[in-house]
């Protein structure tokens, strides 16, 4: 890469900026057709049992209404499962909508009413009487908790526990500092801002261009062409813009199966989108519970470690995520055990919600971490320095790169951690108790098979294009910015094309790998595009460049150079003008180097640390200072980087005080679905954020040394919010969120 | 009486208001919300919905210079109001000194509580109430963002802010 | 929704006689709270009388030095006039507390005293709930209720009144004016709003036909002594888990004229003159607040989910009285509780 960077590295605006500042970036139900359809569902109501009756009448009778599906004329569609399994399903049966009578979760769609007017649509769907035979529902993990077991087919390998190492049960009993402690976690509804909409758009030719909100174009073209048995060149996917996701939108939703269904049956042009009350009914981040158990000598070395987590999932899939490995490779220690179960509730299947797995298992591992400080009597940060740990004990492997000294350091520098009073209660600020808090985050740097297309113009601009999708990541921005660093440009000469099922194929943004997969696409393409323009530089009479090599070039002002010397070169526009060529397109694919996996293990690191005040006798909690130390390899943009942490701390902070998916357990449905009653952090909420990274050369997660940020960002944090919670109080909540209930329960108990 | 008809006996009402600086005289249905005229039949697609119930404020436009969520007005009861929505501000080609400022501050990521952002910014600019960068987080709350932008969007305003009257302070809190 | 029809009155009269001619039809101002009721199938008018129109929205000043308040002037105008700000601070910290910026815009004075309540059963059609649908049942007891009422609630509705400027208006003690088939008519402000007993679909006293006009506002001595407390589930756009509204008159260090009513807790905003009554003359001190606050929360009773009110409405009836005698006001935008 050339040395002078013109793009990548420096705090660049975003580049789609104009459009979504003036309204102009379109989401998946912002397109117009004329004579286009809506439809709108009806949500059980019932959380378990069967369909007695569905009286339509009244809704059919209402002016405008066209057509209204339900199990008893859904049109047919794919019969086996494997055509409803999208590309990151799950262990199970992929929910069908409309399939038959059974009701398996609160909310299931049970109709879909189809009219000429939006406001007709949602007006008939109140019309629509259904009779339910209701069945009792479980819904409540603590009450099902008994009846947990191991999926028996694993999502992922990875995501099962390793074998225990060492004696944990042994070592446990024999330590002379120990805490053992359980910690409870409400479901959690990722909520972003657009709702879940898809606009299917009715060719001449019959051919199909869907918009839809999603995180992988060409899951949901998968998923259409599949579940539909239609062919792969009839339907185009685009997600040009994506309102966010947060893992919410990795597997189609049902609203794109009702559109295309609706679609193909009327033969119209159809827009679906949901409610907000709909979208707490859709993948969610599981109710968990977790016992921590720790053991230390009187240093505060860690002599076992042992994590036990469960989490709910449905009765049709075995959601799984990563939740208690994280403990058996954050810290050196020698006895871990590490145990992970699952139990069936009547809900909806859950999902990757932001840094699925670690943002609950690092939240028990570090809230545990805290207390063992406080047992052992030695400082939060110390205890974690006294345990750091260069390897992958789970692995046994070595780690590509681990900037977390860096992180402690300067994080603890930033904040002040020196100056912190260790005893609980000590600090104060008028009435407000203060409390200081800390937290390590980790989250794997990992890379998914990705390609992408680079064209070069003789008019010296590029055009980069992908299937990736930027769901508020800053892809096209980055991507752009890599494409102009290959060609020593300016990022406004490059144009990226991303969200649309015909481009290159990606697969979903998710898991932090974009920026290092589609990034690494988006190089090599470029490598690609600059030996074809070597070749036919070569192919000039008494060429400076006949004997280089690929790898002995690079492009800067214009011209193919020598990159020891730029003195020797061509003029790019010269080469492809004798060779009599407008532009050269070069495609390219990466994915993760296996022979370096198994060697090496990447991870991102991070350290959290938080300023709370309590109100010492209402218990009103505020964060008011975070900052959050980030090693993530190389940021290919400060500013859009920036933003990606200060997102996940907010998330981490609502994860922390606000956010709980409430279930009234009698009849199993949510009754909080609404964004007045499920909190999410409002900007009251958020006072003084920063963002530290640290450097950390990396030249082994990824071919262009990014780790990724998409989800390092909240992990630790709540549990940084608990620890200094108990700084300033006293009092460990070990459920969360952490309201104001909890906190004068503790009290009350005391 | 057969409700499921009724929609269709109700008479149009006729409507007229000012968008963005052009008239509009429509015959509506009564139950047409401002957001969904807009996001339907004015193809307006820069407000947005985002819980269609006053709860997120991502549809804030500005009625009358006031910051209002679209979602709770029935279209029909804006007879002779001016409206001005986030297409109406500026363009990417000449933006509004508070677009400039959000993109400037990297003020939103996905983009889609933006516009209801900037309406409300606007909107907080105009009532002249902010004396503190306390005051700009309590008046833009009732603008959610989950992408948690709210750092950058509070920087945001108070440089708009600043390059108006210089005059924002942290308060001591 | 369901269809309706759309009319817009011109005259207060003429609102009167749509509405009270028509039993399927309500009365649209702001729309912040029927629009949104409308949109859950809580609410399905068969018309709508659109009352944006009618003369009523003027902040008035009355000649024994009180204010009276037109219906139709938004939250936002009365939280910023001038008059209001200077002699009903007290009014325009709580109507501040509330909401957004955007809703406050929205939403008017008479919108605001019939607002519904926020309890998840009554959004719920699905779910049984007096209020909503008389004799169904009450899904609340028994069932999620962190968010309900822990004073004079009936065995048929534990619901809260959402307000924050209505509990403003309990301590400083308003009349509400009306207008019905049957001319004008005053009410005082504690009789507006009812306890939910065995009719908990009625919210109010307002009789068929009749719509708020105005609310006056008599010249007080509360501009130096009162706050507006108020604690949620995040630090601003939440309903109250519990309010305090604080008016004090003091003379010396003794309270004068204590009043205290409490959002968050009850089917109506929660005043009590008796337990007021026993603090006058009393000397202002903590000890007092305690026992003010056990008085005021004597009848308290929790439902599960919503035991911790009561403490928590007795720390903060405390902190309040704390705040209002020492002159310390609550500011809405510093999230500090002073």
């Amino acid at each position: 890469m050339p040395i002078q960077s013109k793009a990548v590295g420096l705090p660049l605006s975003r580049v789609e900026g104009p459009l979504k500042v003036t309204g102009g970036a379109r989401y998946a139900a912002e397109y117009f057709q004329p004579g286009m359809l809506f439809g709108v569902v009806v949500p059980a109501t019932i959380a378990a049992g069967q369909i007695a009756s569905i009286d339509v009448s009244a809704a059919e009778r209402f002016a405008g209404v066209v057509k209204i599906f339900t199990h008893e004329n859904r049109p047919s569609t794919a019969y086996r499962d494997s055509k409803w399994k999208d590309q990151v399903a799950l262990p199970g049966h992929p929910f069908r909508p409309l399939e038959s009578d059974r009701i398996l979760f609160d909310g299931q769609p049970v109709a879909l009413v189809v009219a000429e007017s939006f406001e007709a649509a949602r007006d008939a769907a109140t019309l629509v009487r259904v009779h339910y035979l209701p069945e009792e529902s479980h819904t409540d993990l603590m009450r099902a908790i008994h009846t947990s077991y191991c999926p028996p087919i694993p999502r992922a390998k990875e995501m099962m526990p390793p074998p225990p190492r060492g004696n944990a049960q042994a070592a446990f009993d024999r330590a002379t500092n120990r805490i053992s402690a359980d910690y409870r976690m409400d479901g959690e509804h990722h909520n972003p801002m657009e709702l879940f909409a898809t606009t299917v758009l009715l060719g001449d030719d019959g051919t199909l261009t869907i918009h839809d909100k999603t995180q992988g174009s060409q899951n949901s073209q998968d998923y259409v062409c599949n579940v539909f048995g239609l062919a792969t060149e009839t339907v185009v996917v685009r997600n040009a813009y994506v309102g966010g996701a947060f893992g919410q939108a990795l597997r189609p939703k049902y609203q794109l199966f009702f559109a295309v269904m609706a679609s193909l049956d009327l033969k119209r042009s159809m827009k679906v989108e949901m409610s907000r009350r709909e979208m707490f009914y859709l993948t969610w981040r599981p109710s968990s519970f977790q016992t921590v158990s720790l053991a230390a000598d009187r240093e505060g070395h860690l002599q076992a470690i042992r994590h036990h987590a469960v989490h709910a999932t449905s009765r049709y899939e075995d959601y799984q995520e990563n939740v208690a490995n994280w403990s058996g490779l954050a810290y050196r220690c020698d006895n871990v055990e590490l145990s992970y179960e699952i139990v069936k509730l009547d809900v909806s299947t859950p999902g990757d919600m932001r840094a699925p797995g670690a943002a609950t298992g690092v939240t028990a591992l570090e809230a545990a971490m805290d207390e063992l400080a406080y047992e052992v009597g030695i400082d939060p940060l110390e205890l974690r320095l006294r345990n750091f740990v260069h390897r992958d004990q789970n692995q046994d492997k070595d780690l590509t790169s681990k900037a977390l000294h860096a992180c402690y350091r300067e994080g603890a520098a930033r904040f002040g951690w020196a100056g912190r009073s260790p005893e609980p209660g000590s600090m104060r600020d008028g009435v407000d108790l203060v409390g200081w808090g800390m937290a390590t985050g980790l989250w794997e740097a990992s890379m998914s098979p990705a390609e992408a297309k680079v064209q070069y113009c003789a008019n010296g601009t590029v055009v980069v294009s992908a299937a990736a999708s930027d769901i508020g990541t800053g892809t096209y921005t980055i991507l752009g910015q890599i494409a102009a660093e290959c060609f020593d440009l300016q990022i406004g000469d490059v144009t990226v094309r991303l969200g649309d099922s015909t481009l290159p194929k990606t697969g979903v943004e998710g898991g932090s790998w974009t920026a290092a997969s589609s990034g690494s696409a988006v190089q090599a393409a470029a490598k690609a595009v600059i030996a074809t323009l070597l070749k036919h530089a070569g192919e000039l009479h008494n060429s400076p460049l006949a004997r280089a090599s690929a790898d002995e070039v690079e492009v800067a002002e214009g011209r193919l150079v020598l990159e020891a010397n730029h003195q020797v070169g061509v003029a790019i526009s010269e080469i492809m003008a004798t060779a009599g060529l407008s532009s050269i397109e070069e495609s390219a694919e990466v994915g993760p180097d296996k022979a370096l996996a198994r060697k090496f293990a990447a991870y991102t690191h991070s350290a959290v640390f938080v300023e709370v005040k309590v109100d010492s006798e209402l218990g009103v909690i505020r964060v008011t200072r975070v900052v959050s130390a980030v090693a993530a390899g190389r940021i290919l943009n400060p500013k859009t980087a920036r933003s990606q942490i200060l997102g996940g701390i907010v998330m981490g902070l609502g994860m922390a005080l606000h956010e709980e998916g409430m279930i009234d357990h009698r009849t199993g449905r949510i009754v909080n679905h609404n964004l007045a009653e499920y909190h999410i952090p409002a900007h009251a909420d958020v006072e003084d954020l920063q963002v530290i990274f640290v450097d950390e050369d990396d030249d082994k997660a990824s071919p262009i040394g990014v780790k990724g940020l998409g989800e390092i960002g909240i992990v630790g944090v709540a549990a940084a919010i608990s620890n200094a919670i108990f700084h300033a109080t006293g009092k460990r909540v070990r459920s969360f969120p952490i309201t104001i209930d909890k906190i004068l329960e503790s009290e009350i108990r005391q | 009486m057969d409700i499921g008809s009724r929609n269709d006996a109700v008479p149009l009402c006729s409507t007229a208001f000012v968008i963005n600086g052009q008239q509009f005289t429509l015959e509506l249905h009564p139950w047409v919300t401002l957001l969904d005229l807009l996001r339907g039949a004015l193809e307006l697609s820069g407000t947005k919905k985002g819980c269609d119930h006053g709860q997120c404020g991502a549809c804030t436009v500005l009625i009358d210079g006031e910051r209002i969520n679209a979602c709770l007005k029935l279209a029909v009861s804006l007879d002779g109001a001016r409206i001005t929505t986030i297409e109406g501000l500026g363009s990417p080609e000449s933006l509004h000194p508070m677009q400039k400022a959000f993109i400037e501050h990297d003020a939103f990521q996905c983009g889609y509580c933006t516009p209801g952002q900037i309406c409300s910014a606007i909107g907080l600019v105009s009532e002249g109430r902010v004396h503190s960068r306390a005051d700009i987080r309590e008046l833009m709350s009732g603008n959610l963002c989950r992408c948690g932008a709210y750092t950058n969007i509070a920087d945001a305003i108070e440089d708009v802010m600043g390059q108006g009257r210089n005059q924002i302070r942290e308060a001591a809190e | 929704m369901r269809p309706f029809s759309y009319t817009r009155a011109q005259t207060v009269q003429a609102a009167v006689q749509a509405l009270a001619s028509d039993p399927q039809a309500v009365l649209l101002a702001g729309g912040t709270n029927l629009i949104d009721l409308m949109k859950y199938e809580v609410e399905r008018p068969g018309a709508i009388i659109d009352i944006n129109r009618l003369p009523l929205n003027f902040i008035d000043d009355l000649p024994d030095g009180g204010i009276r308040i037109g219906a139709l002037v938004t939250n936002s105008s009365v939280a910023h006039d001038e008059r209001v700000r200077t002699r009903y601070p007290l009014l325009a910290s709580a109507i501040l507390a509330g909401a957004s910026p955007q809703l406050r815009n929205a939403a008017t004075t008479g919108g605001n005293l019939v607002q519904r309540t926020r309890c998840y059963y009554f959004y719920d059609p699905a779910t049984p709930c007096n209020k909503r649908q008389p004799g169904s049942g009450c899904a609340a007891i028994g069932g999620v209720n962190r968010i309900h009422a822990i004073l004079g609630a009936s065995d048929s509705c534990i619901a809260v009144h959402p307000s924050d400027m209505c509990v403003a208006l309990a301590a400083l003690g308003a009349t509400i004016e009306v207008e019905g088939p049957a001319g004008r008519r005053d009410i005082a402000f504690s009789d507006f709003h009812r306890l939910p007993g065995d009719r908990p679909e009625l919210d109010n006293t307002l009789q068929s036909g009749e719509l708020v006009v105005a609310i006056r506002l008599e010249p007080n001595h509360f501009a130096v002594h009162h706050t507006y407390l108020k604690l949620r589930d995040r630090l601003s756009y939440a309903f109250a888990l519990v309010s305090v509204a604080v008016a004090v008159e003091l003379s010396n260090d003794r309270l004068v004229d204590v009043r205290v009513a409490l959002g968050g807790v009850a089917h109506k905003p929660w005043r009590d003159r008796l337990v007021e009554a026993e603090f006058a003359g009393v000397v202002a001190d903590e000890e007092a607040f305690q026992k003010l606050a056990e008085r005021l929360l004597s009848g308290a009773k929790g439902h599960g989910g919503n035991h911790f009110k009561i403490p928590l409405a007795a720390k903060a009836i405390v902190r309040a009285l704390k705040q209002a005698t020492s002159g310390r006001l609550q500011d809405q935008a510093a999230k500090s509780v002073q």
